[in-house]
């Protein structure tokens, strides 16, 4: 059988060769060899011996698959010579007997190996046989082993069942016995205090009694149940109401009741009441802090126990409550709504009160910590209580605080002011007492500057607490904007200089009555005082207020020029009520020296009045004081030798030519005529015009309204010759030495060149004296 | 519609003393008196032709003296009154008379003799006033409303009151008052005022304005410190009882309600120098003329505390339904207290205006030096006022 298998190879190639001459069959064939080869151990040496150059598909290669023995035979019968086919034929032969050799000992070989096969087939056959043999008495076993299965299970099937029923009664009678034993358990669970342990039973047991109260038994039990269980409730309520026990058992309280199916509705009521107990406690004790009589505590631990105490409170309640009645729905919420705001409410009343009576107190950062405090506590509510609007009333009440604030701190600067001209005041006022040199004006107002300047900085500095980064409540709109420009820059800052501006200008006002008691030095400090706010300090102030409070606020301010032009009018008026109180000081003096004295019976003058002499002295002194504070300011064009030159002029030319006439007879026509054409050329004297800001403009003022006076007076007296020599020598002497403070001192000339000449219509008898013996007397004088 | 030009008169002398003719309701006319320490004063009789812009002047000699203060009758129009200075012996006298003008000057403005003419004619005394008591005399006021035979006089810290007996020629003191206090206190000016049945004048003293009843001649009520300085001048308001004007060195022109003594009702700061005369229109109160020793004078507009503070109320009877809506509006314009104009004629100081009392809208000022100017309303406000 093996030789069959193994001759097919050889056998079927020749015949198979001339059709083949497709690709992929010799391919194929080549493959099932080479597993042939492989199964029968020949090795590819032996295989790979034939040369590899020539075509697969030459006929004429021996060990080729295409190999035809005609077309070899004829080309070696062509090709070669004798010898060389002498040898092929040795060749060949040779080759035939060795592969007949080989074909011999190939089918010895596969004869041996179908031999033992065979053997062993018949081995197997034997034992098979012995095997079935001992299957059937398997099968036969197993069948025996059956039956008896069959036979126990049938047997112990009654049993069994037996055994599930006892069961099923134990587990029946454990629960009865449960039932039963369930009013004493609870009681005494009531008596131990578990309730949650009893109100656990009577969940459990609850439904059953339930299902079963038609049966007496059950009945009764479940009236005790319900008896136990009503006891319970009750002591669970007590334990409920005593409220000593703190939110957290108080909760557990109404969970059990909850689960008691107590209504929720009502334990909302009675936890929200009880709530309310113990907040109004909070509430009260804050409020004994609040006590009529300080020393309470200081704000910031008021806040603190205010926060700690009953906003944790709050806290506590508001979310145990959430927790609790949950399923309440939108009316619960609504219901801890009201309550949060009905508190809150008293607690706000409360921090408002104990914050009114902080308002006196200077210390900002303190108050500001507190409302910190306050505000950043109640955040915590916040969510849980939107609705409550607990956070926004905060908030108002910080800003009114703020508000208040501002105005506390206007008014402080406000009283600053007050008290700096109060220092002015008395400092101006000893130098006179103490009889040594005070401080000068400049030195004063260099301090009162700085006072209300540091003043000003140091309650920015204050307010400015309120806006800090790490403050709760500074991110609010309102701090943010109008607290910042409406707050301080306009109601703080403008409105203290507002203030001040009218403050100032009030001694206008009041004073100008009989003289009035604001000495004029502190008017002419003032009115330097606006006059630097106008140039320089109110910019400055503003500008710091602006950088220190980023204003963000949209809202219109009042622009730095505006204020600016009102401090500058404030300055101007201030002034000229300087100059009007000034010259009324030096106006008085002249009249009453001209109105009480005897002008008809005066003697020859010998000498220049005293009074005349106390003017200059004044003038000089105003002079000094004004020059204090104010620059020069800008005069005409004059000689340096001005008294001499216009004293020529006044004396001989102009004096003469005036009195000249009055010796002859037409002399009231003269007179008028000459003081007429002289008004022509001479402009108008504005008397009382509005000053300009220096030293000469405002002594110019002065000697003007003074010199007015003086003309006026002289006007409604009559004089004698000598009163008019007089007046001649005074007007003279005031000529010398008024020139040098005014900005044209032709105004000086002309003003006294009135005088002299209105005195001369008021003389029946005109004699002037000569100039020589004016000048005389005045420089003697 | 141009207003006229003023109209300016210029005398020789010195002048401070200005009055209307009282009495005189038809012609316009001046009484100026004049100062002058050397020459004979003068009483200038100042006729205004209205028609024709011509000033007509007679002129009286008054021989007493320099005249400070001048006031006519207001019944008789030959009838005035001076204050005036003598200065005998190298002394100052100021004493007050009455006097009767000549027959022919009353009435007649234009037969005027010449300037040249040497026949200048004089006043005829009627009666001195207070000769025997003594005193320097400021200011004579007459009784406003009554027939001209009650004269107030106030000399020194004294307020006289006058009665005239048998044609002026004797006058009779019918009581009299004066001022206690510290220091020489001297009454600077008075006006006796129309209402209350003339029983009520007003003085002027230093800084302080008082009330007197002259039944009682005890004081009614007192302005301490009405003006910051001397108090120049005041004049009654003629249509409203309880108000009154009045002016002082300190610039201003205050209106007071002397049932209120505290606060004036109103305060015009208009003029730069001290102010010396005041007087309300006699027709419309709402004008008020300041004159002033910045030669300015100010004619103002004072509609809110006037007696007519929505303007001229016209009756309704007469107005048809047009006419009536527009009244209305008009009285319901805010009517606001101004400066109607300033007048700037004069070079000196002006110490005396005064309206006309014959005219309502037309006004004189006089000035120290002599210069009188005579001024009209502006029409547009006058219309304003009267339509």
């Amino acid at each position: 059988m093996a030789a069959e298998a193994a001759r097919p190879g050889p056998a079927f190639g020749p015949g198979d060769s001339p059709e083949g001459p497709e690709a992929d069959a010799p391919e194929r064939r080549r493959k099932a060899h080479g597993m042939l080869k492989l199964y029968y151990g020949l090795s590819e040496g032996e295989a790979g011996g034939r040369p590899s150059g020539p075509d697969p598909l030459d006929p004429t290669d021996l060990n080729g698959a295409h190999f035809d023995p005609e077309v070899y035979l004829d080309k070696l019968r062509r090709e070669c010579p004798l010898p060389q086919l002498m040898d092929s034929e040795t060749d060949m032969v040779r080759q035939i007997r060795a592969l007949d050799s080989d074909m011999q000992t190939l089918v010895y070989e596969n004869y041996n190996k179908f031999i033992s096969a065979t053997d062993t087939i018949r081995k197997m056959k034997n034992d098979f046989r012995k095997m079935e043999d001992e299957m059937d008495r398997l099968a036969t076993n197993m069948a025996v082993i059956t039956d008896f299965s069959a036979r126990i299970s049938a047997t112990l099937q009654d049993h069994h069942e037996r055994i599930t029923k006892l069961a099923g009664v134990h587990a029946l009678l454990r629960k009865l016995q449960f039932l039963f034993e369930l009013p004493s358990r609870l009681t005494k669970c009531v008596e131990l205090g578990a309730y949650g342990q009893a109100v656990r039973y009577q969940g459990r047991a609850r439904a059953v009694l339930q299902q079963y109260q038609h049966l007496p038994s059950f009945r009764a039990i479940q009236d005790d149940c319900q008896v136990i269980t009503a006891r319970l409730a009750q002591q669970l309520r007590q334990r409920f109401r005593e409220g000593g026990s703190g939110a957290p058992e108080q909760a557990e309280c109404v969970e059990l009741l909850l689960a008691l199916g107590e209504p929720a509705e009502e334990l909302c009521e009675e936890f929200l009441v009880h709530a309310r107990g113990r907040l109004e406690e909070e509430l009260s004790a804050l409020e004994k802090e609040l006590g009529p009589s300080p020393p309470a505590p200081d704000v910031l631990e008021f806040t603190d126990r205010g926060g700690s105490g009953f906003v944790g409170g709050l806290c506590q309640v508001a979310a145990a409550y959430q927790e609790l009645f949950e399923a309440q729905g939108p009316r619960g919420g609504e219901k801890l709504a009201a309550f949060a705001q009905e508190l809150g409410g008293c607690y706000f009343e409360l921090v408002e009160r104990r914050l009114a009576q902080e308002q006196g107190g200077g210390d900002n950062s303190l108050l500001v910590r507190a409302l910190d405090r306050f505000h950043r506590r109640l955040r915590a509510p916040g969510p849980l209580l939107a609705a409550a609007g607990l956070t926004e009333s905060a908030t108002e009440i910080v800003e009114r605080v703020a508000r208040e604030r501002l105005g506390y701190h206007l008014q402080g600067l406000q009283t600053a002011f007050l008290g700096c001209l109060t220092d002015v005041r008395q400092a101006l006022a000893a130098p006179r007492l103490a009889g040594k040199e005070g401080p000068s004006l400049a030195e004063l107002l260099a301090s009162v500057a700085s006072s209300i300047q540091s003043h000003i900085k140091a309650s920015l500095a204050a307010v400015h607490l309120f806006t800090a980064k790490e403050v709760s409540f500074s991110n609010k709109p309102y701090f943010r904007g109008e607290f910042c420009s409406q707050g301080v820059r306009e109601g703080l800052i403008v409105g203290f200089i507002r203030s001040m501006c009218q403050t100032a200008q009030s001694f206008c006002d009041s004073a100008g009555e009989k003289g009035g008691a604001t000495p004029p030095a502190l008017l002419l400090l003032l009115s330097r005082l606006c006059l630097d706010y106008e140039t320089a300090t109110i910019s400055y102030i503003l500008t710091l207020t602006d950088e220190q409070f980023l204003v963000q606020d949209q809202s219109p301010v009042t622009p730095v020029s505006t204020l600016c032009a009102e401090a500058r009018e404030t300055a101007r008026r201030l002034l000229t009520h300087y100059v009007k109180v000034q010259g009324l000081v030096i106006s008085q003096m002249l009249r009453k020296s001209v109105e009480t004295r005897d002008w008809l019976s005066t003697l020859e003058p010998r000498n220049v009045r005293a009074v005349m002499k106390r003017v200059v002295e004044d003038t000089t002194a105003i002079d000094v004081q004004v020059g204090l504070l104010y620059e020069e300011g800008v005069r005409k064009a004059q000689s340096s030798d001005s008294s001499k030159r216009t004293f020529s002029v006044y004396s001989s030319s102009r004096q003469q030519g005036r009195y000249a006439p009055s010796y002859t007879p037409s002399a009231p026509m003269d007179t008028n005529l000459l003081s007429n054409i002289q008004k022509l050329f001479s402009e108008r004297i504005d008397v009382f015009s509005p000053v300009e800001f220096n030293k000469v403009s405002v002594l110019t003022g002065i000697i003007k309204i003074s010199l007015k006076t003086l003309l006026e007076c002289v006007r409604l007296r009559t004089f004698g010759r000598f009163g008019l020599q007089q007046v001649q020598v005074d007007c003279h002497f005031l000529q010398l030495y008024l020139w040098r403070f005014v900005a044209d001192e032709e105004l000086v000339h002309l003003l006294l060149d009135e005088v002299v000449a209105s005195a001369a219509l008021r003389c029946p008898d005109p004699v002037p004296m000569e100039p020589s013996v004016v000048e005389v007397i005045c420089e003697r004088g | 519609m141009e207003d006229d030009a003023p109209v300016i008169y210029g005398l020789e002398f010195q002048a401070r003393a200005l009055t209307p003719q009282t009495a005189e309701t038809d012609a316009i006319r001046f009484l100026v008196g004049t100062q002058s320490l050397k020459y004979d004063n003068q009483i200038h009789i100042i006729d205004f032709d209205d028609e024709n812009n011509i000033i007509n002047k007679n002129v009286l000699l008054h021989q007493a003296g320099e005249i400070w203060h001048i006031s006519a009758s207001p019944s008789d129009k030959g009838v005035l009154a001076t204050c005036y200075n003598k200065t005998p012996d190298s002394r100052v006298l100021a004493c007050a008379a009455v006097w009767r003008m000549p027959e022919e000057l009353e009435s007649v403005g234009h037969e005027s003799p010449d300037d040249s003419a040497s026949t200048t004619q004089t006043l005829e005394l009627l009666c001195q006033l207070g000769s025997a008591a003594p005193g320097n005399v400021a200011c004579v006021t007459w009784e406003p409303m009554g027939d001209g035979k009650k004269v107030i006089s106030l000399a020194d810290n004294h307020i006289l009151l006058w009665d005239l007996q048998e044609s002026s020629n004797q006058a009779v003191l019918a009581g009299s008052a004066s001022l206690e206090g510290k220091g020489q206190l001297r009454f600077t000016s008075g006006r006796w005022s129309p209402h209350h049945n003339c029983t009520q004048v007003a003085t002027a003293n230093d800084t302080t304005l008082r009330g007197w009843d002259t039944r009682s001649m005890s004081q009614i009520y007192c302005i301490e410190n009405a003006h910051g300085q001397l108090v120049r001048d005041l004049d009654f308001n003629p249509n409203k009882q309880y108000y009154l004007a009045s002016c002082g060195d300190d610039c201003k022109v205050k209106f007071w309600d002397t049932r209120n003594v505290t606060e004036p009702v109103r305060t015009l700061e208009e003029h730069s120098h001290w102010v010396w005369s005041v007087r309300y229109n006699h027709s419309h109160d709402q004008l008020v003329l300041t004159g002033s020793s910045d030669s300015r004078v100010i004619l103002s507009n004072m509609v809110s505390i006037s007696s007519e503070p929505f303007g001229h109320l016209v009756d309704d009877d007469d107005v048809s339904d047009q006419e009536e809506h527009h009244a209305e509006e008009k009285s319901k314009e805010p009517l606001q207290d101004n400066v109607i104009a300033t007048y700037e004629e004069h070079e000196d100081s002006v110490y005396a205006v005064d309206w006309s009392s014959a005219d309502p809208w037309l006004f004189a000022s006089l000035s120290y030096d002599g210069r009188l100017v005579i001024n009209r309303v502006p029409r547009a406000l006058k219309y304003h006022i009267l339509l």
